[in-house]
């Protein structure tokens, strides 16, 4: 069963100028996007900055207003709803059920708040008593990886990586039926990004999240999600099963993507770069496929005709006419 | 493997304090390096390991209240040009032709050193013209164009007439790179050049400095996070933790047969695009401390998996020293 399906999900941002404020453009940050998150299934959004990422994520959550699209929701009781038209007030009862992870555990907490009253605070606004809540606090702590006496300091008490804990703990707080995921370990150093990756995969293991994970960290995400949806300028390019994509993508952009990464052997250095040329301008995208300017294997109609997301092999989605044709590498 | 050639810059015994009002905060404690013409030095760390405070320290312009406490910098070491860095004031005129013309800077964030009040022509030409006063406005220009073209912008003589917001990302840490080749330094001090940009991108930039790097022969010190960029960037390594070197070692030994436990841990727990599903990480327990409340003896003890209790928190280990291969551990003493 899927906890979210995302149907045509399209947002636009108008570029206004002018003494009347005319439009004169519009940035196309999402485009027809569709994916689904099944439950107690991680699914990565992946892509480079600008690729729209974040803004599906905002959609999701509601922090944006979609332009056009279908955000279909399967609340605790199963009823399936509809988030994209929902006002505000409507919104209000469906959100504790959807939670965020940010990127910035500096930013992401009050500091003028207790960690015990930052965790507490989505039961209390829920009406949770005080009797429970505080159980709960204690409970959640726990749950990942901090001692009971956090909750009676301050954030700044605590580095980065156990800020983040304290962001996931407030996360997981009303038992969500999804979590999104903005990026969470990026902010971090190596060796803390590594518990906090750990801690992912056990809560995963233990309370089966349904998650969306945005992230650009094609390493982290190997590690964390179960299938990947792959961002290119708005759109989504390919999906898959996570090792079925990594072992052989079907999209020559996830294939550069993937080359990108610096390989951590002094004994095997890049002697070109994967890919030449810069990210297309959502402003102004290329016809066609957006990837053609720099696909390496691009062809007269990769120039004409948008290629659609469509099931190349099993499992597989790819917006690429000669998905078929092409044998790609993938990571080695 | 120590290089027979004569360093052209080399660091001994640096220590530098920040003075807080809380206390004094030691950055950098007895950091040594050499910097050698045609090879790259890549210098990585967590944060707050004094990566870039290092290479704020040779530049001379750290921020207060950073100070060279002792320890010399020294440019062309051993030959009769020689001058110790450390010893010249941060905004003195010596100092100000040494940064730029003999060593250049590349930042993360290439607004750092760029307006974008002015064109990239304008602030490039300025940058050519400091060092090569000889030359004509148009002798400049011409100048410009060509460095643009070879830092890999498409179409340099248009491009010199934009300004910096009208470029990517990528595009403006080329015109930092640009700018940093300017005064025609033999040494380059790129600092996390590529973490500010987009994986395929990154890539691109790694590239164009390697190239550059080859063919002007320059001495790079590459300051990063990033282990996979070491890999691909460095000939020797310098591995940073609180202020000191704990390990330095020929990139493909360091990868091969870490020395270091620090060196050995945070290898292991970088995420892999080749990891099995759902694959834990070997992490590292704990966080690096405050530089203000740094642990007695060896700094990595109390995080460290392979800590001799007894020994590690009372001695400290002896410093790496630059030009010889090693770690800054008692195991490390014992099997030498």
């Amino acid at each position: 069963m899927n906890v979210l399906e995302v149907e045509s999900l399209t947002k636009h941002f108008p570029i206004r100028a002018g003494l009347l404020q005319r439009e004169v453009g519009r940035i196309r940050a999402v485009d027809r996007v569709s994916f689904h998150v099944a439950r107690g299934e991680t699914l990565a959004l992946v892509g480079e900055s600008g690729c729209g990422k974040t803004t599906v994520a905002r959609c999701i959550l509601r922090a944006l207003a979609p332009t056009s699209g279908a955000i279909r929701f399967t609340q605790e009781g199963g009823e399936i709803v509809d988030l994209a038209p929902l006002s505000r007030r409507a919104l209000r009862p469906i959100r504790r059920q959807m939670q965020m992870i940010f990127q910035d555990p500096y930013a992401s907490l009050n500091p003028r708040m207790l960690v015990g009253d930052i965790i507490a605070e989505p039961l209390l606004v829920n009406g949770v008593p005080a009797a429970t809540r505080q159980a709960r606090v204690l409970e959640l702590l726990e749950l990942v990886g901090l001692p009971a006496v956090a909750r009676s300091r301050f954030p700044f008490a605590f580095s980065g990586g156990q800020r983040q804990r304290i962001g996931i703990a407030r996360a997981l707080a009303l038992n969500p039926s999804l979590i999104v995921a903005d990026e969470p370990v990026s902010a971090l150093d190596v060796s803390v990004q590594a518990q906090i990756i750990n801690l992912l995969l056990d809560l995963q293991d233990r309370l089966r999240l349904s998650m969306l994970f945005v992230a650009h960290d094609l390493g982290v995400v190997r590690h964390v999600s179960d299938r990947v949806a792959v961002m290119y300028v708005g759109r989504i390019v390919e999906t898959g099963p996570t090792t079925a994509l990594y072992d052989r993508p079907l999209h020559p952009y996830t294939a550069a993507l993937m080359a990108s990464v610096p390989k951590p052997d002094p004994d095997r250095r890049d002697a070109t770069p994967p890919l030449a040329g810069d990210v297309a301008d959502a402003a102004n995208i290329p016809p066609g496929c957006a990837f053609h300017p720099r696909c390496p294997h691009a062809v007269a109609r990769c120039r004409e005709i948008r290629p659609e997301l469509r099931e190349t092999i099993p499992g597989r989605m790819t917006a690429c006419h000669r998905a078929e044709e092409l044998t790609l590498a993938g990571v080695d | 493997m120590a290089d027979t050639t004569q360093p052209l810059l080399s660091v001994r015994d640096l220590v530098v304090d920040f003075g807080l009002d809380q206390g004094t905060i030691r950055a950098i404690d007895k950091v040594s390096l050499d910097l050698y013409a045609g090879r790259v030095l890549g210098v990585v760390g967590e944060s707050g390991c004094g990566k870039s405070v290092t290479a704020r320290a040779i530049l001379g312009i750290l921020d207060r209240p950073g100070r060279v406490v002792s320890g010399r910098i020294l440019l062309d070491p051993g030959t009769g040009k020689e001058q110790d860095l450390a010893t010249l004031a941060n905004d003195s005129l010596a100092l100000r032709e040494v940064r730029g013309q003999r060593i250049g800077l590349i930042f993360q964030e290439p607004m750092t050193a760029l307006s974008n009040h002015y064109t990239v022509g304008n602030q490039l030409i300025e940058a050519i013209r400091a060092h090569r006063k000889d030359l004509s406005k148009a002798d400049a220009r011409a100048k410009a164009v060509t460095l643009l073209g070879e830092v890999g912008i498409p179409r340099p003589d248009g491009r010199i007439d934009a300004y910096p917001f009208q470029l990517s990302g990528g595009l403006r840490q080329r015109v930092g790179i640009a700018m940093a080749l300017a005064g025609e330094p033999d040494i380059l001090i790129a600092d996390e050049p590529t973490t500010a940009l987009d994986v395929t991108t990154q890539a691109q930039i790694l590239l164009l400095l390697r190239r550059l790097q080859q063919d002007k022969r320059i001495a790079l010190m590459l300051i990063t996070h990033d282990m996979g960029v070491i890999a691909q960037m460095a000939d020797e390594v310098a591995v940073m933790y609180l202020g000191a070197i704990v390990e330095r070692a020929d990139v493909r030994a360091l990868f091969k047969a870490p020395q270091h436990p620090y060196t050995r841990a945070l290898l292991r727990s970088v995420p892999s695009i080749r990891a099995t599903p759902r694959e834990r990480l070997a992490s590292i327990g704990g966080a690096v401390p405050h530089p203000g409340r740094r642990p007695t003896g060896c700094p990595f003890h109390p995080r460290c998996p392979e800590v001799i209790t007894g020994r590690c928190e009372a001695t400290l280990p002896r410093p790496v020293l630059a030009g010889v291969d090693g770690a800054a551990c008692l195991h490390a003493e014992a099997s030498a």
